[in-house]
């Protein structure tokens, strides 16, 4: 106990007596909780545009002329028990009518096509979403084969597949990018961090020689060079939230007018807690083993 | 208290990679409360031999025993526990930099695991033995060549180790301060503790008219009860 207080005495006095080092590697350190910081942000982000594209997909069940709306719920409610299927909107006749009528309002000759018609030509359908992109096939496999095919006029999943398709592999691209940017630029972060501290602590080699020789133990001598990385981390975290605030805050509006569903501020307030437990961890952590394999070295005397 | 036994320690050039011996065959004792000169030119063997002794590095031949243990077969992690038992004292002084020298001389005493108070106590007696009682709050940086070695020293004897072994602890000081340190030195041995200095300095020598070892190429070439510094 006494060791560990005293342990932790030196590495606190050791910090403000190299202020200057101390600052300059809380600095760096700064850069590289920022940096995962982003890649943090960077995945609701991606979630939300991911699946604003994902919303504009879907595919409809057309059903035959002359089907019963109850008939048509029944479909409604056995296809939305689906497990794939994340919503199923009925539209009629009537709606689907008024929906083209308002679509093609400043379109006279379609009006006036339709005009000639004489009668509703639109089928009622079912408007159905899936979870993910890639479940589109499955589900309209399911309908065309299901109890109901008799009461199906058509499945459009066809003539839409290959847009389904490349939101798809858009969304799957943006997935796979992220993980790969992240594991790159998380792995550069953390080299950043570990040659910032090992050059901080190569400083120093020549006081660990003499620790050694003059009868300390490996842990007396790593002890107050943890500490230190420990407040390094730890500080460099505080400064990466209140940066996380302002910036999130002061970006919220310019952010919001490009893409209007993603608040960066909602972001940082529904994540303040996990965000500051991953910067906290990032910097100390970062700080504990950098200053462990650093420190490794000069320990061979 | 240590028995040195055929030690001989082999460096590689740095040139050819061919082999230079610092040390060939070297054996001899000290005893208890012993004050013993280790002499010669530079680069005959004196900074080796005390680095094996405080087992920095390892022989190629030869064993060094300490009050009857032979140092290396020392587990690693009972290093520190060994080298305890010594007080080190070097040319360049290797004081910590950014500790003052209270906390510098108070180091080696706080790895020991000793009570605040037997620090406070003991440091202060030791800081008022080599005269630097006005000087705790002073960083290294802040002290002369003599202050410093003197802090080393202090740090060196702070916890009343078996022995103190100096390596040129002179070699950077004027006259003044020369004889001030070997003073120091003495002061210490009459206290009870043995010493072993290394040194190639004639008049500290012969001033001292103690047990002198001269080493020359390695090897030891004089062992003398009251020596002087003939080489």
């Amino acid at each position: 106990m006494t060791s560990l207080k005293r342990i932790i005495k030196s590495g606190w006095s050791a910090f403000f007596r190299n202020l200057a080092l101390s600052l300059a590697t809380i600095f760096i350190m700064v850069m590289v909780i920022s940096l995962i910081t982003f890649l943090y942000f960077l995945n609701p982000i991606s979630d939300i545009l991911i699946s604003d594209v994902e919303k504009k997909v879907d595919v409809s069940v057309y059903f035959k002329e002359g089907i019963l709306e109850e008939d048509i719920f029944q479909a409604k409610a056995e296809i939305a028990k689906i497990s794939e299927v994340e919503e199923a909107e009925y539209v009629s006749k009537e709606q689907a009518f008024e929906i083209f009528l308002n679509r093609h309002k400043d379109d006279p000759v379609l009006i006036e096509s339709l005009t000639e018609v004489g009668y509703n030509p639109f089928l009622a359908s079912l408007n159905i979403k899936a979870q993910d992109a890639s479940q589109y096939g499955q589900i309209a496999d399911f309908i065309q084969t299901g109890p109901f095919k008799d009461i199906i006029e058509k499945v459009d999943y066809h003539q839409r597949k290959p847009v389904i398709d490349k939101v798809y592999a858009l969304t799957s691209g943006i997935k796979r990018m992220g993980i790969f940017f992240s594991l790159v630029f998380g792995l550069i972060a953390g080299l950043i961090a570990f040659n910032t501290i090992r050059m901080a602590i190569h400083n120093s080699s020549d006081e660990i020689s003499i620790m050694r020789l003059v009868g300390a133990s490996n842990w007396f001598v790593r002890g107050p060079f943890l500490v230190q990385g420990i407040i390094v981390g730890f500080a460099a975290a505080i400064i990466v939230l209140f940066l996380t605030f302002g910036v999130s805050w002061g970006i919220d509006q310019k952010v919001k007018m490009i893409i209007p569903n993603i608040s960066m501020f909602d972001i940082f307030l529904s994540n303040i807690f996990v965000l500051f437990l991953i910067q906290v961890a990032t910097g100390v952590g970062l700080g504990i083993v950098s200053s462990l394999i650093a420190v490794r070295k000069f320990l061979k005397i | 208290m240590i028995s040195i036994n055929n030690l001989t320690k082999i460096y590689a050039s740095r040139v050819d990679k061919s082999p230079i011996k610092a040390l060939d065959n070297v054996s001899f004792e000290v005893g208890d409360k012993e004050f013993v000169s280790v002499v010669g030119r530079s680069g005959a063997g004196k900074t080796t031999l005390l680095k094996l002794i405080l087992a920095e590095e390892r022989p190629e031949k030869g064993e060094v025993i300490f009050q009857g243990q032979n140092i290396y077969n020392i587990k690693k992690s009972r290093l520190p526990k060994y080298r305890q038992r010594i007080g080190t004292v070097f040319q360049d002084y290797k004081l910590f930099p950014s500790k003052t020298t209270y906390e510098n001389i108070a180091y080696v005493m706080e790895v020991m695991g000793a009570s605040e108070s037997s620090i406070q106590r003991d440091v202060c007696q030791v800081l008022d033995l080599v005269g630097l009682s006005e000087r705790s709050c002073n960083f290294p940086s802040e002290l002369s060549g003599g202050e410093k070695q003197r802090v080393a020293i202090a740090r060196a004897f702070i916890h009343r180790p078996d022995i103190i072994m100096a390596d040129e602890p002179t070699g950077n000081l004027d006259p003044y301060n020369t004889f001030d340190i070997i003073k120091l030195l003495v002061k210490i041995y009459k206290l009870g503790t043995t010493v072993v200095l290394a040194t190639h300095d004639k008049e500290v020598i012969n001033s001292l008219g103690r047990r002198v070892i001269t080493l020359d190429q390695g090897r030891v070439i004089r062992d003398e009860q009251r020596g002087r510094f003939v080489l």
